[in-house]
């Protein structure tokens, strides 16, 4: 406790230092400070590292495979289930084996992370667009409106995402379009409740009554005075949630009601594989999941060390 | 600064206002009382009836401890927030019933300067769109013109121009007092509510914002309503002193007159237990008990269970506040 | 004051003839390790206490106040460190001492208020739970007895009808009833040593006046050595016996209570002390201090206060040693107030 009173105190004198220096070359500003607080961490850094080399993987996977697993005329049937390591047929090697339809796993996982990744971080944007604006009236308008938004909230997380996803697509039927839809309806109340959580605290603060009382217009004090306030929590479920809508979405597709197999993410490669299993064709299966496990472990380790960067309580 | 009294009416006039915070039952509240639990919604009179009327020019300090609804009033005088009961009218007119450029003059006019340096300013905007922005938007100032008129309110308020693109936090506490002060005069204010404003800063600092707002009122024709706790520097820069307790005007006086001799029992108390530089080892008796909780307030005046002359009609009825002297008013029943 | 002790210890105590003092802090040093530097808070702080006196400890945010406070407890945590200097409880150096030794005086032979009562109070136990503890900690003490104890130790702080307290919950209390049952749980196992940190701050003129006037009383009664850290020098004024100025980790002038208010020698005294309103005549500009509390990170060398200070010239670039000026009173001055012929 100690320690915190004096760091804290510590933090406004390196401020006030700076302002005495009429330099000014280093402005210290907000997102500065993050960022050399975030790079603290080994490990998120090594997170961050790997996430962003997923990333571009999946972003340059044309350019970096050996071949397109979805252009038939590249896909011999003769290649089918090779082990790892093998010759491929058209004299390349196939370090991590081939599937059943004789496609290169090491290519099919990187065409199926763009598919995983895309799903995941569009659907993550959509629901906090809907989420943020939701949660950010609800706090600000309040009374019945924000009673009937958040009794709506609450009885939307009562379900588990998993089963909402799984109930809408059972109705919307296949495709890369439902599936997101799926995954924004399950996922846009955490949003919802995290921005009407911090906006209430925002909106108690005094400088929101000051905006009030300098004729500001209410949508201006909602996105640009209050919104700004609440984007950091907002951040590290985002991050968090981005990770559970790549592994809902893999869940959907093993089970075979997720996305096609003319647009094949890691899910459903792995449930391609999961039938060579019993004959020790392990590869089909394990490649693609461990493809998944690092990038869901390295988007969760990013989040972690953000939530701890922002949270203003962690501060050590 | 004793001006005659001007022919138009005041610039700022309360009527009767009363602010209610009502604690709505929730759900199982609600359910709980159709079963015959004895749940009532809690209703806290923040501030009751009060009347008060401010000239152009005038300097009031209102005084009072946590709870009295300083702060309320002080808040629905610069429309943050609006009154249960009664209303306030700028020059005249009730702000309320104004709209369009009228409305928004009255907006201007009035301003509040906060207690807390830190939760007053953004802490994701540079200074200079925390000062700059309202000006902006209400095109009191071309865009292009923005950094030149934000350079000129941080020169008044004793700034650096140069440290506008900076953040907040980048600043001690007397300097972000600086920048809440320049972001209200930068919409050219006619009078200033300031909430506490020096109670948060180190008492070095103090003076410096006391002499500011001073220098200011000078330079601007500023009207003050001085919301303190701290007597002393309430009497040395008011004109007229209202002192509350509890909802309610307990004493309005001149200052002077008010210091030398404070006429209700609850103002003596507050002016005798203050701690003063010039009074050691007292060995007084401060006045016994507790503020009561505004949720239940005592019937009668609200000040007799602690007061130690109450006697029969104190407990009963409610004190009026009664013309005691020139321009001066006290609700007390010793007084009838 | 003991006549007893009084006595007995008349010998060691020369000067003005008083008991050895409780708490004799001697060029105290804490800082702290950041990352943007060492921050030294408290920089070089002698000071003594005596059984039943009451010392004020004033100064602004940063001045080092509160950590010269928690040094003496005990209660510095990494980054920062006591980096040198004694503290002499009654005769025993606790900079030394056993962090176990340490643990046994706090709440013992020494205790602590806070600000915010809710730093001593458990929110989730009754009053009495905590204060029955709070003894049984300290000494062998029956249940009963050591409730009867904590009933007369609230009745002795003024609180009405000890004993529905007693089963109250903290937060059923109002915030100054709070401050109230957290002094009576200082004053438990009557303590040598009290060390208050802003206890009154946070609480209304009505209640700070009555928590001073019992304050100053059990003090006298008990005859506990007490040291008041705050910001407001008016509250010292009227509580304290002496007063010691902190300004940017250092002790700038100490002395009687009424020596330091009414004839401060320590140019930031006398700038403190005449920015106050009633120092000033009604409606005029205050004296201010000129400038803001400097940071404790990269402190230039020499007088802390030479940047604002009227009187600062180029011997202020070397550090002031502490001068006594006369027999308890002390400052670190260059140029000090003194009273010169003729001026």
């Amino acid at each position: 406790m100690t320690v915190e009173i004096t760091q804290q105190s510590a933090d406004a004198d390196a401020g006030l230092a700076i302002t005495q220096e009429e330099t000014a070359a280093a402005i210290e500003t907000p997102f500065r400070r993050f960022v050399s607080e975030f790079l603290e961490s080994r490990l998120a850094l090594g997170a961050l590292f790997t996430l962003g080399a997923i990333i571009l993987a999946a972003i340059f996977a044309p350019f970096i495979t050996p071949q397109d697993p979805y252009d038939l005329a590249q896909v011999d049937i003769l290649d089918g289930r090779l082990p790892p390591g093998s010759e491929a047929f058209t004299e390349y090697t196939m370090w991590l084996g081939s599937d059943g339809a004789g496609r290169d796993l090491y290519s099919a996982i990187l065409y199926g992370l763009r598919i995983s990744l895309a799903v995941g971080i569009t659907s993550g944007i959509i629901a906090i667009a809907i989420g943020m604006s939701v949660g950010l009236s609800a706090a600000y308008i309040g009374g019945r409106f924000e009673t009937f938004v958040m009794r709506i909230v609450d009885l939307q997380l009562s379900f588990p995402a998993a089963l909402v996803a799984l109930m809408l697509v059972a109705l919307l039927g296949k495709g890369i379009d439902k599936i997101i839809l799926a995954l924004v309806v399950a996922q846009w109340a955490y949003y919802a409740r995290t921005v009407r959580g911090s906006a209430l605290v925002e909106r108690s603060k005094e400088y929101v009554e000051a905006a009030a009382s300098l004729g500001l217009s209410h949508a201006r004090i909602m996105f640009r005075h209050i919104l700004p306030n609440c984007l950091a929590p907002l951040i590290v479920v985002g991050t968090i949630q981005t990770a559970h809508a790549i592994a809902l979405e893999a869940t959907l597709s093993f089970l075979g009601v997720g996305l096609p197999q003319t647009e094949p993410s890691l899910g459903v490669l792995i449930a391609n594989g999961f039938e060579y299993m019993l004959s020790g064709k392990y590869w089909i299966s394990v490649f693609p999941g461990i493809a998944l496990l690092i990038t869901i472990v390295s988007i969760n380790l990013v989040g972690d060390q953000l939530r701890d960067v922002l949270n203003p309580r962690l501060k050590r | 600064m004793s001006e005659l009294v001007s022919a138009g009416p005041p610039l700022i006039e309360i009527q009767g206002v009363s602010k209610r915070f009502v604690k709505r039952l929730d759900i199982a509240g609600k359910i709980a009382r159709r079963l015959g639990a004895g749940l009532e919604e809690e209703t806290v009179h923040a501030v009751d009836g009060v009347d008060l009327s401010i000239d152009e020019g005038d300097v009031v300090g209102l005084v009072g401890e946590s709870g009295c609804g300083k702060s309320t009033l002080g808040r629905m005088v610069a429309g943050i927030m609006p009154p249960s009961d009664g209303a306030v009218l700028y020059k005249g007119r009730d702000i309320a019933s104004l709209s369009g450029d009228d409305k928004l003059e009255a907006t201007f006019a009035v301003q509040m300067i906060f207690q807390d340096p830190f939760s007053s300013l953004n802490p994701r905007m540079r200074v200079e769109d925390i000062v700059g922005e309202a000006p902006v938007v209400h095109g009191l100032v071309p865009r292009k013109g923005m950094s030149d008129y934000v350079d000129e309110i941080l020169t008044k308020v004793g700034l650096d121009p140069a440290l506008k693109r900076r953040y907040p936090h980048q600043f001690s506490g007397g300097q972000r007092q600086r920048i809440g002060i320049a972001r209200a005069l930068a919409v050219k204010p006619k009078f200033l509510v300031c909430d506490e404003a020096i109670a948060a800063l180190d008492v070095s600092i103090q003076a410096q914002i006391i002499n500011l707002f001073m220098d200011l009122r000078e330079e601007f024709d500023l009207t003050y309503l001085f919301i303190s706790h701290d007597l002393s520097v309430v009497e040395h820069i008011s004109e007229r002193v209202v002192i509350m307790y509890l909802g309610r005007v307990v004493e309005t006086a001149q200052a002077e007159a008010l210091f030398a001799a404070p006429n209700h029992p609850y103002a003596q108390a507050l002016l005798s237990e203050v701690p003063r530089l010039d009074q050691r080892k007292r060995d007084f008796q401060p006045i016994k008990g507790e503020i009561p909780s505004p949720l239940d307030p005592p019937p009668g005046c609200h000040f007799h269970p602690r007061c130690p002359q109450s006697f029969g009609p104190c407990s009963s009825a409610r004190p009026v506040l009664k013309s005691i002297g020139p321009d001066r008013i006290s609700a007390c029943h010793l007084n009838d | 004051m003991s006549v007893a002790e009084d006595t007995l210890e008349k010998t060691s105590s020369q000067r003005d003839g008083s008991a050895v003092p409780t708490l004799v802090v001697e060029n105290l040093k804490t800082h702290f390790f950041t990352r943007a530097g060492a921050v030294k808070a408290v920089d070089d702080v002698s000071f003594s206490v005596k059984a039943g006196e009451i010392l004020g400890l004033a100064g602004e945010s940063g001045s080092g106040k509160s950590i010269t406070g928690f040094s003496v407890l005990g209660l510095i945590d990494p980054p920062g460190r006591i980096v040198s200097g004694a503290i002499r409880f009654n005769g025993e150096d606790l900079v030394t001492a056993s962090p176990e030794r340490l643990q046994d005086l706090r709440g013992n032979r020494i205790a602590m208020i806070f600000q915010d009562p809710m730093m001593t109070l458990n929110p989730v136990l009754r009053v009495d739970t905590q204060m029955i503890e709070a003894i049984q900690a300290h000494r062998k003490m029956d249940r009963k007895a050591a409730r009867q104890r904590a009933y007369d130790a609230l009745e002795m702080v003024g609180i009405p009808s000890p004993g529905e307290r007693l089963n109250a919950y903290p937060h059923q209390l109002s915030g100054g009833m709070r401050q109230r049952v957290a002094i009576a749980i200082a004053f438990l196992n009557e303590p040598d040593l009290i060390i208050a940190d802003e206890p009154t701050t946070a609480l209304d003129v009505t209640i700070q006046a009555q928590i001073l006037h019992e304050a100053q009383a059990l003090c006298r009664r008990t005859g506990t050595a007490m040291i008041w850290i705050t910001h407001d020098l008016a509250v010292v004024a009227g509580l304290a016996d002496r007063i010691a100025v902190m300004y940017a980790g250092r002790i700038v002038e100490t002395g009687q209570t009424d020596e330091v208010i009414d004839h401060p020698l320590h140019p930031y005294s006398v700038g403190l002390l005449g920015s106050v309103p009633s120092a000033n005549k009604r409606g005029d500009r205050l004296n201010q201090i000129p400038g803001m509390t400097p940071s404790l990170i990269g402190l230039p060398s020499g007088c802390a206060f030479k940047a604002r200070c009227p009187r600062a010239d180029d011997h202020c670039d070397a550090t002031p040693e502490v001068i006594e000026e006369m027999p308890g009173r002390e400052i670190r001055c260059h140029h000090p107030h003194r009273q010169e012929a003729g001026a």
